[in-house]
């Protein structure tokens, strides 16, 4: 019996139930987090905090608590047990009901690849017939994006710039800001011994708050990096230059080809995380620094913003824009278009970047 | 075309212009763009409603240089621009309210961010409002929802935080519910536009094709938004969100944010899937069983809770079951109820929210609700805003809250099947509404006594001590600043509940007229 | 209907895929899992709207050598919507990661259960 529940807890079964219910982090064996380096009299001064997050711990905790969930005879445990088989359960039924009701739907819908289907109507007819003299974009899927349903794209660039104004929110670390994550992630610890004394907690390296720790790790970045890798730089070298030609060959013709400012600028934004795990923060924020990033989206969106206002503003008043289309096929062609994808691309590109910046250090 | 017609457009671009803006300015001038911008977009709006009058019809505006199949299109009229109206005034005094509250519970470096966050809540609030095309309906809609979480969680605190993800999970899953429905709709009409789709939804069920695919588009669409408004069942994350956002945000949530939603859905059952076609496929009937169950479960929640600003969260789920109920009823004196509402919850929630605020201040900040007696002294204008507020929402006669119920009754005497459960519903839930709430205004009236009187007294006198020795966040002048704040939001908010509830006759002919045009 | 969903057998994968993802983005209790979720739904709905804009013997909207036929060219249209579908979800799966990473900092659990046990905790 015993056997077998031996045989039972390392069988793949049982690793793969485990992980689809999220007990155990496959990865917690595989990869070993290395907490930065700190001076042993700092450690001693470190104070206790019970929600302190310390991978280790919170994943020892978790699994003893399974443990302890698993044992027999407990009835507390036992009862959360059922709890979460019955939670399976209906999980499952409703996961199939959901696919089922939808099924039943596409059942019938109309064929799959018919030409006679209802949403290959007039309105795509038009973009295809009359795209090209209309809009100038020999990419119809451009030309509809950025000229016929041009305010849904605004607002997808407003989507994105609104994500990133609340990531900033919640992930960069401004200097009164550090001192509130302290206080929220460390200050009940102090408060239980007494008073705590901030401001020499609050000195950069000082006795273990996140916080200090967060500053700590951002003077010293390369902590987590490899130091001055010479494949990874030389490699950089020759391919940061090729990704960003190649970003902004897909911007500029975004109007002639498949891509436009969204891949493109997805491209560049790769580009500059590529140089950045290269070469390390000192040398990006040579050249983008949080106020570039601020100053080329505010550009770009005003830009985005005005000319599209100003196409909206004529064309709802049926007014010529004046905007020369050119010759289609030419690089300059589509009237707005080229210039509103390259904005797009600016605005990707830094978002993308403001993305990684953020999440790794909590700045840019 | 008069000039005036460019207004809608004007106004959703102000907003969303004065947003990105606002990421260069600093805190305080983010602030004062953003309240110049809500007070212009109103004032269009205004101009909007105006034109709208006169002319007796609505009009279409279009977003470039293509007409409607092809182009984006958005479509002003009375009912867009008395919820336009509405919903910037609301605004306004949310954020002139609560504007000293933020300015000490977000950090100092992160407040442009936060204005950032209103403006764009507002333009994506104009957006759904006027919106023409269920595709730009569908990214408005995410803005609102990301504006929203933004809101939420820009006071770093842990529970917030907590709610936020929250929030977004069922934010999320409504999003892609309303997603795939879209999806589907388009796959059956070929259409994104409101009125082309509409034309081939008419089509289709003429010839009786795709029956299945049409319920299921309108169950996914309307379950999707019913999940973004709270509806009961898909509830439990409005008390967290309402009871731990700043009070700004806590006000825009609640009194806008699901209201949009809303008023999004009314505007596809008219506009795009035809009110007929909904009420004969019986999803009207679901909401409406989901409405009352809100309407009750609700005020029972609200009831079991100790928490002042959690008990007017939970209030809201009582609300918001209320006008889906008045939805289901499916008749158009239902539906003029339902719009009527959504008006009067946005002005009193906002109402209670913000005066809560002004009571909490002289109480000790403390979340029990027993922590206010006698606050109705300590701070006469907050007591009398929260006493009108919940007295609205009782039902007392002069206040919004009364005209609300009062149509809501009449519109149920209509549809015979349901005039038994609706009326017993209402008669229940008014009950229950005003033992929660006649028991938080008969808190704030009595006289302190004894040990809680002791604690408030003591607080309110250290707190004197506090203001003469001018430490911490507030200074006595500038407490006299926020007190004129606090009193200019009140009293406008007053203002509004008694103007919904005593001229209400022009405002629910409006909305009739408005509801007439959308078909 | 088994015949109907061989025909659509693209639109049956992506409606499974929605379904699963859907379940995982609100029963799941890790919310890295769930965000998983999330993108899994999202991606099932671009798959559907590509899978819908797409007609047999058809090239990609791409106006070549002058042609301008509509029977020589796919629907644009999903290809528009599924276009900016990404950038929006992009910007939500940005937005939930951030918020999670700030709440395992805070309660050092990923556990959505966890986390608002010990938010509750924390209060009183």
């Amino acid at each position: 019996m015993s056997r077998r529940r031996d045989d039972y807890e390392n069988s793949r079964w049982r690793k793969f139930r485990s992980w689809v219910d999220g007990e155990v982090d496959l990865l917690a064996s595989g990869i070993a987090v290395q907490p930065p380096r700190e001076s042993a009299d700092l450690k001693d001064r470190k104070p206790e905090n019970p929600h302190k997050p310390q991978l280790e711990g919170a994943l020892d905790r978790d699994k003893a608590r399974n443990q302890e969930l698993r044992r027999k005879g407990d009835p507390e445990g036992r009862g959360i047990r059922y709890f979460r088989r019955f939670y399976q359960v209906m999980s499952v039924l409703l996961c199939l009901s959901i696919i089922f009701v939808l099924l039943w739907t596409i059942a019938y819908l109309p064929a799959f690849g018919n030409a006679g289907n209802p949403d290959n109507n007039e309105v795509s007819a038009r973009y295809i017939e009359r795209g090209l003299q209309e809009t100038g974009a020999v990419n119809i899927v451009t030309g509809m994006i950025l000229d016929y349903r041009a305010f849904d794209t605004f607002g997808e660039s407003c989507v994105l710039f609104i994500a990133s104004c609340c990531v900033l929110v919640l992930l960069r670390i401004d200097a009164a800001d550090g001192e509130g994550r302290f206080r929220e992630t460390e200050g009940k610890a102090g408060q239980a011994k007494g008073e705590p004394e901030y401001d020499v907690l609050l000195k950069p390296g000082a006795a273990g708050s996140v916080w200090a720790r967060k500053r700590l790790e951002e003077s010293n970045d390369r902590l987590y990096e490899p130091k001055d890798d010479v494949i990874l730089q030389k490699c950089a070298c020759v391919l940061v230059p090729l990704i960003f030609v190649f970003g902004i060959y897909i911007v500029l013709n975004g109007h002639l080809s498949p891509g436009g400012g969204f891949s493109g600028g997805a491209v560049l934004g790769s580009g500059l995380i590529f140089y950045l795990n290269a070469f390390g923060f000192k040398k990006t924020e040579e050249f983008f620094t949080e106020k570039v990033y601020r100053r080329l989206t505010l550009c770009a969106l005003t830009f985005y913003c005005m000319a599209k206002s100003y196409s909206f503003f004529t064309g709802a008043n049926y007014l010529k824009s004046g905007i020369p289309l050119g010759t289609p096929g030419a690089i300059l062609s589509g009237g707005l278009i080229l210039p509103l994808n390259i904005c797009v691309g600016l605005v990707v590109a830094c978002t993308m970047y403001a993305f990684y910046a953020l999440f790794r250090k909590g700045g840019m | 075309m008069s000039f005036v017609q460019n207004f809608p457009f004007f106004s959703i671009i102000a907003a969303m212009f004065s947003g990105i803006l606002s990421s260069v300015l600093d805190g305080k001038k983010a602030r004062n763009l953003s309240l110049l911008v809500i007070a212009v977009t109103t004032g269009m709006s205004v101009m909007v409603l105006g034109f709208c009058m006169r002319t007796g019809e609505s009009y279409t505006y279009m977003m470039g240089h293509f007409p409607a199949p092809w182009g984006n299109e958005i479509r002003a009229g009375v009912l867009e621009g008395l919820t336009a109206v509405l919903f910037g005034l609301v605004m306004f005094f949310a954020v002139i309210g609560g504007m000293d509250h933020t300015a000490v519970d977000v950090e100092e470096s992160k407040q442009n961010l936060f204005y950032i966050m209103i403006d764009l809540m507002l333009s994506s609030l104009l957006a759904l409002i006027y919106t023409n095309d269920l595709f730009t309906a569908y990214v408005f809609v995410e803005i609102n929802t990301i504006a929203g979480c933004g809101l939420i969680m820009i006071r770093q605190v842990g529970r917030s935080l907590s709610s936020a993800i929250r929030y977004m999970i069922m934010s999320q899953l409504g999003s892609g519910l309303f997603l795939i429905g879209l999806s589907l709709l388009y796959d059956v009409t070929g259409h994104l536009l409101m009125s082309p789709a509409k034309e081939a939804v008419a089509e289709i069920e003429a010839a009786g094709l795709y029956a299945v695919p049409m319920l299921v588009i309108m169950a996914v669409i309307s379950v999707g938004l019913a999940i973004k408004s709270g509806l009961y069942p898909f509830h439990y994350w409005i008390p967290d969100t309402y009871g731990y956002a700043t009070p700004t945000a806590s006000a825009v949530l609640s009194g806008l944010v699901s209201k949009g939603y809303i008023f999004l859905l009314i505007k596809i059952f008219y506009r795009v899937l035809g009110q007929e076609n909904v009420i004969a496929s019986q999803m009207i009937n679901v909401l409406f069983v989901f409405g009352l169950a809100g309407m009750l479960m609700g005020s029972v929640h609200a009831i079991m809770e100790k928490d002042t600003r959690r008990m007017i969260a939970y209030s809201s789920v009582a609300q918001i079951g209320y006008i889906y109920m008045g939805i289901g009823l499916g008749t158009q004196a239902g539906m003029v109820a339902a719009v009527f509402h959504m008006f009067t919850h946005s002005a009193t929630k906002a109402l209670l929210f913000i005066s809560a605020v002004g009571l909490y201040e002289v109480s000790g900040d403390r979340k029990d609700y027993r922590s206010l007696v006698g606050a109705g002294y300590r701070n006469p204008l907050a007591g009398i805003g929260f006493a009108v507020g919940a007295l609205s929402m009782v039902g007392f006669p002069m206040l919004s809250g009364f005209i609300s119920k009062l149509l809501f009754a009449t519109s149920a005497l209509q549809s015979p099947h349901k005039m038994l459960p609706t009326i017993i519903a209402l008669a229940v839930s008014t009950v229950l509404n005003a033992v929660y709430f006649l028991r938080l205004v008969i808190t704030l009236y009595t006289i302190p006594s004894g040990d809680e009187g002791e604690k408030t007294r003591a607080f309110s006198e250290g707190q004197k001590l506090s203001s003469e020795k001018e430490d911490g966040h507030r200074q006595t002048s500038s407490r006299q600043q926020v007190i004129t704040k606090l009193r200019l939001a009140v009293v406008s908010y007053i203002l509004l509940n008694l103007v919904l509830g005593l001229y209400s006759q022009p405002i629910v002919a409006a909305i009739g007229k408005g509801l007439s045009m959308f078909a | 209907m088994g015949m109907a969903l061989l025909v659509n057998a693209e639109e049956t994968v992506s409606i499974i895929l929605f379904g699963v993802g859907f379940t995982m983005l609100m029963l799941h209790r890790n919310l890295i899992k769930k965000i998983m979720g999330m993108n899994i739904m999202d991606t099932a709905v671009y798959l559907f709207l590509a899978v819908k804009g797409y007609i047999k013997g058809r090239m990609v909207p791409i106006v070549t050598d002058g042609i301008q036929e509509v029977s020589a060219y796919i629907n644009p249209v999903p290809s528009g919507l599924v276009l900016t579908g990404i950038v929006v979800s992009v910007s939500t799966t940005a937005l939930m990661l951030a918020l999670t990473i700030r709440l395992y900092e805070r309660y050092g659990s990923l556990d959505l259960d966890q986390i608002l046990m010990r938010a509750k905790e924390e209060e009183a």
